[in-house]
């Protein structure tokens, strides 16, 4: 299997006045293409960090990052932002829908961003929103819907430019367990039909149905467990 | 992103708070209305002041008589007769030396009262040629004008001004009957149309001929001489003033034309009159072009006004777009981990405030369309709204959307993505 992600000896420095923080400390990882990895440990052990590499919204100090074989870690700018829009796709705790756009003009953001034609991109929302289960709301505003269907939104939208991986951070974190299960339903599903998935969580659930959970401290990988 | 994508997503989040928009760009608004409405009263003021001047004439010059300054320790209380102005030698001198000359025309002025029956008008009986009528653009109402033979047998006969006929005689036909003018009878053989109508200005202008009773100078001279009776703060004085006017008309408008015969006036009457300061020449053509220069001036200024309130508009605009940048962090740094890149983030805000500037702009032409009608109904002043002003404003309001979206539009683009997304 061919590795769609691969960090080496990323690490990532913040100054903060005087102090240097070193957030990321030298990481090595690798996730093969169709891996469900969970990424678990305490507050400030540099999950966020990570995962803000992996998304390209941020690029290491050292090392090297490459994203489905592309060196991706001294990009510019409007080359990340390329790589977010075409090969990544971001699942947030607190869903980030835009509040004033439709449903399915929420999914069309990232579609519009690839400069797709605005009647295909019409067509791939429907698609994602009926997909996602959520075909009678098209029409809805986020505020009208609930929390576990404004996620679904959201993962619609993350899948928009179908993305060779998918970034989540703290999915269930804003919703009640029964929700929460349906959403880890939802990534499952995803899963299974060979995404990559990338989640970052504090919730032991979700680490049960990944195929691999890494457990960061203090800006390094600390220990790594497989599920068999 | 397209265009029509980028306003239509730009129109949906300012309609998300359409008040907040709507005062935000009333700045705008004012402004663009304020420069259409000066714009439109300073035009109208123009073309009032040049369609006077135009009905003067432009090919004409005009030579009055004007008082001399009194000289010092004047003999006030005595009965004396003052002598000045054009005379009928620098009429033949004119009709003479002067090229380029279509026709020259003498008028004399005399207030008089006209009568007919009990009914009695104050009013100027001016002594002239037929020509007259060509040269001051002057149009019968009815009957006809002065000819030469009436001036060659002194013949008693008169046309009245519009504003004399319908004094004296209603709505009836002045013309065939008799009026009296001072002591003297004479028989009425046209009418003239007013003066004032058809200009589009307002009441008084060209009211000169309104007033006027028109007889053959011949006539006039033989009846009434050239001593005029003038009553000055109780003292009776006696002017000699051969003629109050002379219009030369020149054989073109053609500026280069009426110069040279303005500067040959000149000459002429620099020789004749010396320094007697007797005698005015107007040279309409001339006043047109002060008249031009003038509302150039007046333009600029306004043009200061106008950059003035767009600046504040614009600033007002840049307020709000700063604080709305502020307010939608997240949203920024949202569209960006979705892959908007920074110029995707300048679009988008830039298209919000030209939107506003541009629809701003757009109600203030809208409003810059009815003012100058409120102002010209309610003061009577005229307006004029010419299709530049309103390309000129719309087009200044979209300039300021830009200008004073770039910085806001800058400052969201500029946002750490990361930074962003964590904000609350």
């Amino acid at each position: 299997m061919t590795a769609i992600v691969r960090l080496e000896g990323a690490t990532r420095l913040y100054r903060m006045g005087e102090h240097t923080v070193r957030a990321l400390d030298g990481v090595d990882l690798e996730v093969p293409e169709g891996q469900y990895l969970a990424v678990m440990g305490p507050s400030g052990s540099g999950k966020s960090t990570l995962l803000n590499l992996l998304g390209c919204l941020d690029r290491p100090t050292t090392g090297r990052y490459w994203l489905a074989g592309r060196d991706v870690s001294r990009l510019d700018d409007a080359a990340l932002s390329r790589e977010r829009n075409r090969r990544l796709g971001f699942v947030f705790q607190s869903y980030n829908l835009i509040p004033h756009l439709t449903v399915l003009e929420n999914i069309e953001v990232p579609l519009d961003y690839a400069g797709v034609a605005p009647r295909t991109a019409r067509e791939r929302s429907t698609g994602l929103a009926r997909r996602m289960g959520l075909g009678e709301r098209t029409d809805h505003r986020p505020g009208q819907l609930s929390g576990g269907q404004q996620q679904r939104v959201a993962i619609g939208r993350a899948l928009a430019n179908d993305p060779v991986v998918l970034l989540a951070d703290e999915p269930t974190g804003n919703l009640d367990s029964a929700t929460g299960l349906e959403i880890l339903d939802v990534l499952d599903g995803l899963c299974a039909a060979g995404r990559t998935l990338i989640v970052v969580t504090h919730d032991p659930k979700v680490a049960t149905r990944a195929h691999r959970t890494i457990h960061m401290l203090d800006g390094r990988i600390d220990r790594e467990e497989r599920r068999a | 992103m397209r265009i029509r994508r980028l306003v239509r997503m730009a129109w949906k989040s300012l309609w998300l708070h359409r008040l907040r928009s709507l005062l935000t760009v009333l700045g705008i608004v004012f402004g663009v209305m304020s420069v259409i409405s000066m714009l439109a009263i300073g035009e109208g003021v123009k073309e009032e002041a040049q369609a006077q001047i135009r009905q003067l004439g432009a090919s004409n010059l005009i030579l009055a008589s004007v008082k001399p300054p009194e000289p010092e320790g004047g003999n006030e209380g005595n009965a004396r007769v003052l002598a000045y102005g054009l005379l009928r030698r620098d009429l033949e001198a004119i009709r003479l030396a002067i090229p380029e000359v279509r026709h020259v025309v003498p008028r004399r002025d005399v207030p008089v009262e006209a009568w007919v029956g009990h009914r009695k008008v104050q009013a100027t009986c001016m002594g002239t040629e037929p020509e007259y009528l060509a040269v001051a653009g002057l149009r019968l109402a009815g009957g006809r004008f002065l000819t030469r033979t009436d001036g060659a047998e002194r013949a008693a006969v008169c046309v009245l001004g519009a504003e004399v006929a319908r004094r004296l005689f209603d709505h009836r036909d002045p013309v065939g009957e008799l009026i009296k003018a001072g002591t003297h009878t004479y028989r009425v053989v046209g009418t003239l149309a007013a003066r004032g109508e058809g200009t589009g200005g307002t009441a008084g202008v060209g009211g000169e001929s309104d007033m006027a009773v028109f007889v053959p100078l011949p006539t006039l001279q033989e009846r009434t001489g050239d001593l005029v009776r003038v009553v000055t703060s109780g003292s009776m004085s006696s002017e000699s003033v051969e003629l109050h006017r002379i219009t030369v008309q020149a054989v073109s408008a053609d500026e280069p034309v009426v110069q040279r015969v303005a500067q040959a006036l000149r000459a002429l009457i620099r020789l004749r009159h010396d320094r007697k300061e007797d005698v005015r020449l107007t040279v309409p053509q001339e006043l047109l072009r002060q008249a031009r220069e003038s509302k150039r001036i007046f333009t600029i200024l306004l043009a200061c006004i106008a950059a003035i309130s767009l600046l504040v508009g614009g600033i007002g605009i840049m307020n709000i777009m700063l604080a709305t940048v502020v307010e939608r962090t997240r949203e920024i740094g949202v569209r960006r981990a979705l892959g908007a890149a920074r110029r995707h983030i300048v679009a988008q805000f830039l298209a919000e405030t030209v939107l506003l500037s541009v629809g701003g702009g757009a109600l203030g032409v809208g409003l810059g369309l009815l003012l100058p009608q409120v102002v010209t109904w309610t003061l009577g002043m005229p307006t004029l709204v010419l299709p530049e002003f309103l390309v000129l404003a719309f087009g200044i309001s979209a300039l300021v959307g830009v200008v004073f979206g770039l910085y806001p539009a800058a400052r969201a683009a500029d946002l750490d993505p990361v930074e962003a997304l964590r904000h609350e």
